[in-house]
């Protein structure tokens, strides 16, 4: 018995020393997590994937993200990441006024699209007014008019194999000696058919200002800002991106943050 | 180590009634909290300096003035400070909030380095390392639930009719540092442990999912409950600092009242109890069986 209640004080002692010792220490002693390829770390991003699940499975595809009144839009729509692109085809297409811009929809669809603004336009279009939250945690009131993303699948006609909507933009968010890397990122079909998740060209009743992603924006209202890429040009229908990229399956989620943007 | 090497007297347990005080799951679940607690402020704090300002209502004010908390560094006559606005009051906050690290190379980020996982920003890992460990307490929280109602550890928690007539003396023991050292939970031990398991946890968690726009969708009543998602990201941190209070209660009680045992009863259940012959060291008493009379515990010795 008092050998057992050595070993027990002195587990005792050492987990206390041990503990104040890693405050006192600082918290650097965690920051080897920050390596995409930590097997702890990827162990912990397994989270990710079970809240992508638990909401999935309990909510679907139908709930909906709250949808607010005129009287909550107090203030500009903040923008945020890129807002004015210096990429020359996006210069050159906005010089005027996009009218060579186009949607291009490829990938696994049946009937590949190349639509302009004003036929985006034409379509029937959906206006909301909802509440746009930032990864980092500021969050902010307009109104969106656009394409319900639907629509245009429907017109495309989607594969049965195909398991992503991939959006594909204009401007580089960073620039390296092996190029420029384009801002893209990926959603699953739930989202992609919900009834909110618009392409948007009007904000607060005006046309998309350019630090908002003129000519177009995707709205996925119950996900995080990063995951509504702006100035797209082209959506692709893939069932992986794993060859895409750094194969996370959008410009952040290659760079460390969660794929699921609900959270 | 130096407590290994030192030959330990060996305990006389003669003279002392040792109980069994804890149940397997409860040490079980509170390590696994302690350790998720930990991690989920220091994440936390990383996740706050992203955009470190706390407002009330449904969106962030850039337009107009909701701001309740602000942290952030500015250029002055005396070179660049850190500050802390709350509630319009401004606090020069140099060397912890603001601004920190070395004078030469300052960093301006809300919260130290010392103070975030990880200590340089990154908003992403800070996420990752932050939803793993709410699952992980959600998860355990449950389990604990289930076991402590079968158990009987959820009646030990709840206040009784007498323990709220012993709370001014129990207030008054506790401020003398006076313990009586039982298988019971006294008026304050309840009353704290309540407060953190049922309003301080399930709050964080109401007011975590109410952040997440996905949970707004599955749970809109939520959000305006909480008085939209900003005030919920407010009391989320509100909450996060009353339990860094209780945690620096917590560890004052634990000491003052003899950590040794304290923690041996968190560790392997087992708990030194006052001598059998005051009727204070009633063995702790299963759910089953009716309470003990008010009087017994109100005899017990100081530790």
């Amino acid at each position: 018995m008092a050998k057992f209640m050595i070993n027990r004080r002195a587990f005792i002692t050492s987990a206390t020393v041990g503990g104040s010792g890693l405050i006192l220490s600082g918290c650097d002693v965690f920051d080897n997590l920050s390596n995409p390829d930590n097997g702890l770390r990827n162990f912990f991003e397994g989270a990710n994937s079970l809240t992508y699940h638990a909401q999935r499975l309990l909510g679907g595809g139908y709930t909906m993200a709250q949808e607010f009144t005129e009287a909550d839009i107090r203030q500009p729509q903040r923008p945020n990441g890129v807002t004015a692109p210096d990429d020359s085809v996006y210069k050159g297409l906005l010089s005027s006024d996009f009218a060579d811009w186009r949607l291009d929809v490829t990938g696994l669809v049946e009937k590949p699209l190349s639509l302009t603004r004003d036929q985006l336009r034409a379509m029937p279009a959906r206006t909301q007014i909802t509440r746009h939250d930032c990864v980092e945690g500021w969050s902010c009131i307009a109104k969106w008019t656009g394409t319900p993303l639907s629509l245009v699948l429907d017109e495309a006609k989607v594969k049965p194999q195909a398991r992503y909507v991939v959006f594909h933009c204009l401007d580089s968010i960073e620039r390296s000696l092996s190029g420029d890397v384009k801002y893209y990122g990926s959603i699953d079909l739930v989202d992609a058919y919900h009834p909110q998740t618009i392409l948007a060209y009007g904000l607060n009743d005006k046309p998309l200002p350019v630090e908002n992603g003129a000519p177009l924006r995707v709205r996925v209202e119950r996900q995080l800002g990063y995951k509504m890429p702006k100035y797209v040009h082209q959506i692709e229908l893939v069932e992986s991106f794993g060859e895409m990229g750094l194969g996370k399956g959008g410009y952040w989620e290659d760079r460390g943050y969660d794929w699921f943007g609900g959270i | 180590m130096d407590a290994m090497a030192e030959p330990e007297k060996p305990v006389h347990f003669a003279s002392q009634t040792v109980i069994y005080r804890q149940f397997a799951w409860t040490r079980l679940t509170h390590w696994i909290w302690a350790i998720s607690l930990f991690f989920l402020l220091l994440t936390g704090l990383q996740i706050f300096n992203a955009h470190p300002a706390l407002y009330i209502g449904d969106q962030s004010g850039f337009g107009f003035d909701n701001d309740v908390l602000k942290i952030g560094a500015e250029n002055t006559e005396a070179g660049p400070r850190g500050y802390t606005t709350l509630f319009g009051a401004k606090f020069d906050t140099s060397g912890v909030l603001g601004m920190s690290g070395p004078e030469a190379q300052p960093r301006y980020v809300a919260f130290p380095a010392w103070a975030t996982i990880p200590s340089h920003h990154d908003l992403a890992t800070g996420r990752v390392i932050h939803f793993f460990f709410a699952w992980l307490l959600v998860g355990t929280l449950l389990a604990w639930l289930v076991a402590s109602v079968i158990n009987g550890h959820f009646r030990e928690l709840v206040p009784t009719a007498s323990d709220i007539k012993q709370l001014p003396r129990d207030i008054a023991d506790h401020a003398r540092l006076k313990f009586h050292h039982t298988g019971r939970y006294n008026t304050l031990q309840k009353l704290t442990y309540a407060v953190v398991l049922f309003i301080f946890f399930p709050l964080m968690i109401l007011t975590g999912l109410a952040m997440a726009p996905g949970g707004d969708a599955l749970l809109p009543f939520l959000p305006e409950l909480l008085g939209g998602r900003q005030t919920a990201r407010t009391i989320h941190f509100l909450v996060m600092a009353l339990l860094v209070a209780f945690f620096v209660a917590h560890i004052v009680m634990i000491l003052a009242a003899g950590p040794i045992n304290e923690l041996r009863s968190i560790i392997t259940g087992w708990y030194r109890a006052d001598p059998p012959d005051l009727p204070a060291n009633e063995p702790k008493v299963p759910a089953s069986e009716p309470e003990l009379p008010t009087d017994q515990a109100d005899t017990g010795r100081s530790a």
